[in-house]
């Protein structure tokens, strides 16, 4: 159970795909369109489960609950040997620059 | 009130008009033309007041670098003579860390002086934290809606850090799939809490720009006794070469060339949920920069104040490759790490500047901040993960979603010239079919009676009998629905056959009531 007050994030099917826009390329139009809110949980629920939110701006929104107190994992990815190579042609080609 | 899509768009001039307080009426032609120059005097700020606005919020006069090292760099695949100078703007010391925040300054100003409690804009850039940040300083409400992540629920990592920086600054952030009814999300916002329209593309986004243009030609200027030749701007949704090109000329640099320059998408549909994520820049390409050039007016405004055509005098295209193969050069070579999406017309220089002479001066217009998500190493080892294949070659080859390629030497990097008369033609033949489109509401919505009777005429009346069917028809405004699908249906409800119904209906006096169904 996740308790009251919790950050949390939900996410809600706006538009199911019968009901999206027209003229959309096939792979979008198959999927619905969702949309990802964060908040504060104002009630206790589980995952998976119609929720109520308030969100920075003191809405009220209704959604599934899809995380409990979501965090930022993006990073600056991997090693990758293309970009140390180009860092190499452009310290050589400048080698003689003052 | 219905909020459906259908309902809602239906509603959008009226939210508009509610969110910005702006009559873009007054500004129209009969037809299809506005008078744009009006609108911009419009909007009752001077440049001197813009300045002003901007200083008060830490926005603006930010350094003019010139870069001695990555010119000579350039300059050795000119030929003796060539090789101009390339200065940046660090637009990056900004507040929140792009040009951004001069548009920013403004729409927030504004929202201020009208009296709203808050303000939404919709955008997966770096707006967005210009916004946020602006609007945490005046004590307003945001709210930013952005298009970031694909059905499968992967989010682009550039588009995460930005929805992190506006958050940082108290907004909310609406997180979209892929796809334009973003626009509703928008639209539906609006109405639900009545706050200000940042957007982008009104006359306020446009004016905060300007002081760019015109400090670039102030200070080179004073420090160099000329105004530039040649200016670049990367270029997307148009807003910065207009604002860029409006301030150099209020400073008097009438010769100056500004140059756009975008990454070249060409072949990933911008609304396709396969493709979102196939690509390494989520602004500054082809995607947003040849549509809001050939028609402005798709944005998020009436009338969009961002009008790029106007004002180019180039067009450029680069690869993902080379701009990240600069982004590189302006670290290693400069000590500046920005980008990368921002060197864009960095790139369009390093080439450029070679075919210009060496006392020769190009300024290019901005850098924006990078970090975790937002900087190449995220987004090639993001595309390199997604099977974007990458490889050394011809940069003007690669395909976009397929590859990437990377310069093997400063001399491989190349533009592609997109002719500006071609982009001419594009806007002129969207203009055109605004220009027929009433012909074709008329011949889709009206009929003539004689049609209608040659249609009765078929159906076995005579044409006596068909002419009394269709002037009743016509008296009592019912002629529109078609004059055999009205008798067909009165058939249907009165159980009648086609000549009976006809017939009956000649007499009947409350064929109104009847015919509600049509209505």
């Amino acid at each position: 159970m996740i308790k009251k007050n919790t950050h949390v994030q939900i996410y809600q099917v706006v538009l199911s795909s019968r009901e999206r826009a027209d003229h959309l390329p096939i792979d979008t139009k198959e999927v619905p369109f969702e949309v990802r809110m964060k908040g504060k949980l104002l009630h206790d629920a589980n995952v998976g489960e119609t929720v109520r939110i308030q969100t920075a701006t003191n809405r009220v929104e209704t959604g599934i609950l899809l995380a409990v107190e979501p965090h930022y994992a993006h990073s600056f990815g991997h090693h990758v040997q293309i970009l140390s190579d180009i860092r190499d042609i452009i310290l050589k080609e400048t080698e003689d620059l003052s | 009130m219905s909020s459906s899509y259908q309902d809602l768009l239906k509603r959008k001039n009226e939210i508009m008009k509610q969110a910005l307080k702006l009559d873009y009426q007054k500004f129209e032609y009969e037809g299809i033309g506005f008078d744009y120059p009006k609108m911009m005097a419009d909007a009752s700020y001077t440049l001197e007041d813009v300045r002003e606005i901007q200083l008060e919020n830490n926005v603006g006069h930010t350094p003019l670098i010139e870069l001695k090292r990555l010119s000579a760099y350039a300059k050795k695949f000119a030929k003796p003579g060539f090789g101009a100078r390339i200065f940046l703007k660090d637009e990056s010391t900004n507040l929140s860390g792009s040009f951004k925040a001069r548009r920013a300054a403004m729409a927030i100003h504004q929202a201020k002086k009208l009296g709203y409690k808050g303000v939404i804009a919709a955008t997966s850039g770096n707006y967005g934290a210009a916004v946020a940040a602006l609007a945490a300083r005046a004590g307003l409400k945001c709210i930013i809606v952005q298009e970031c992540f694909d059905s499968k629920g992967v989010g682009q990592p550039e588009i995460i850090e930005k929805a992190r920086a506006c958050e940082a600054y108290g907004a909310e952030v609406i997180q979209c799939s892929v796809g334009p009814e973003l626009f509703y999300q928008f639209l539906k916002l609006l109405e639900e809490t009545g706050y200000f329209n940042a957007s982008l593309y009104s006359p306020y986004g446009i004016m905060g720009i300007e002081t760019l243009g015109y400090e670039i030609a102030t200070e080179i200027l004073e420090n160099e006794g000329k105004y530039p030749e040649m200016v670049i701007c990367t270029n997307a949704g148009g807003g910065n070469l207009t604002g860029t090109a409006r301030g150099l000329k209020k400073a008097g640099a009438d010769y100056t060339k500004v140059v756009a320059a975008s990454v070249d998408l060409t072949g990933l549909h911008m609304a396709s949920d396969k493709d979102f994520n196939q690509k390494s820049f989520t602004t500054g390409h082809t995607g947003f920069g040849i549509p809001f050039t050939t028609f402005p007016d798709r944005s998020d405004v009436p009338r969009s104040a961002a009008r790029p055509l106007r004002y180019m005098n180039q067009y450029v295209l680069l690869n993902q490759g080379s701009v990240f193969f600069i982004t590189e050069a302006l670290a290693i070579l400069e000590g500046m790490e920005r980008g990368p999406a921002g060197n864009v017309s960095l790139a369009a220089a390093f080439h450029l500047a070679q075919s210009m002479k060496e006392d020769e001066i190009i300024v290019v217009q901005e850098t924006e901040y990078t970090g975790a998500g937002k900087h190449m190493s995220a987004q090639v080892s993001f595309a390199s993960d997604r099977g974007i294949n990458l490889q050394f070659g011809d940069p003007l080859k690669e395909k976009p979603g397929k590859n990437m390629i990377f310069p093997s030497s400063g001399a491989m990097l190349k533009v592609k010239e997109i002719p500006l008369d071609d982009l001419r033609k594009a806007y002129f033949y969207k203009l055109t079919d605004q220009m027929v489109d009433p012909l074709l509401t008329l011949a889709y919505d009206y009929t003539t009676p004689a049609i209608e009777r040659s249609v009765l005429m078929r159906m076995g009346f005579s044409s006596l009998e068909s002419k009394a069917i269709v002037d009743k028809l016509f008296d009592h405004q019912l002629l529109s629905y078609g004059a055999g699908h009205i008798v067909y249906l009165y058939a249907k409800i009165h159980q009648l056959s086609i000549r009976e119904a006809g017939l009956k209906l000649l007499d009947d006096q409350e064929i109104d009531q009847k015919m509600e169904v049509l209505k």
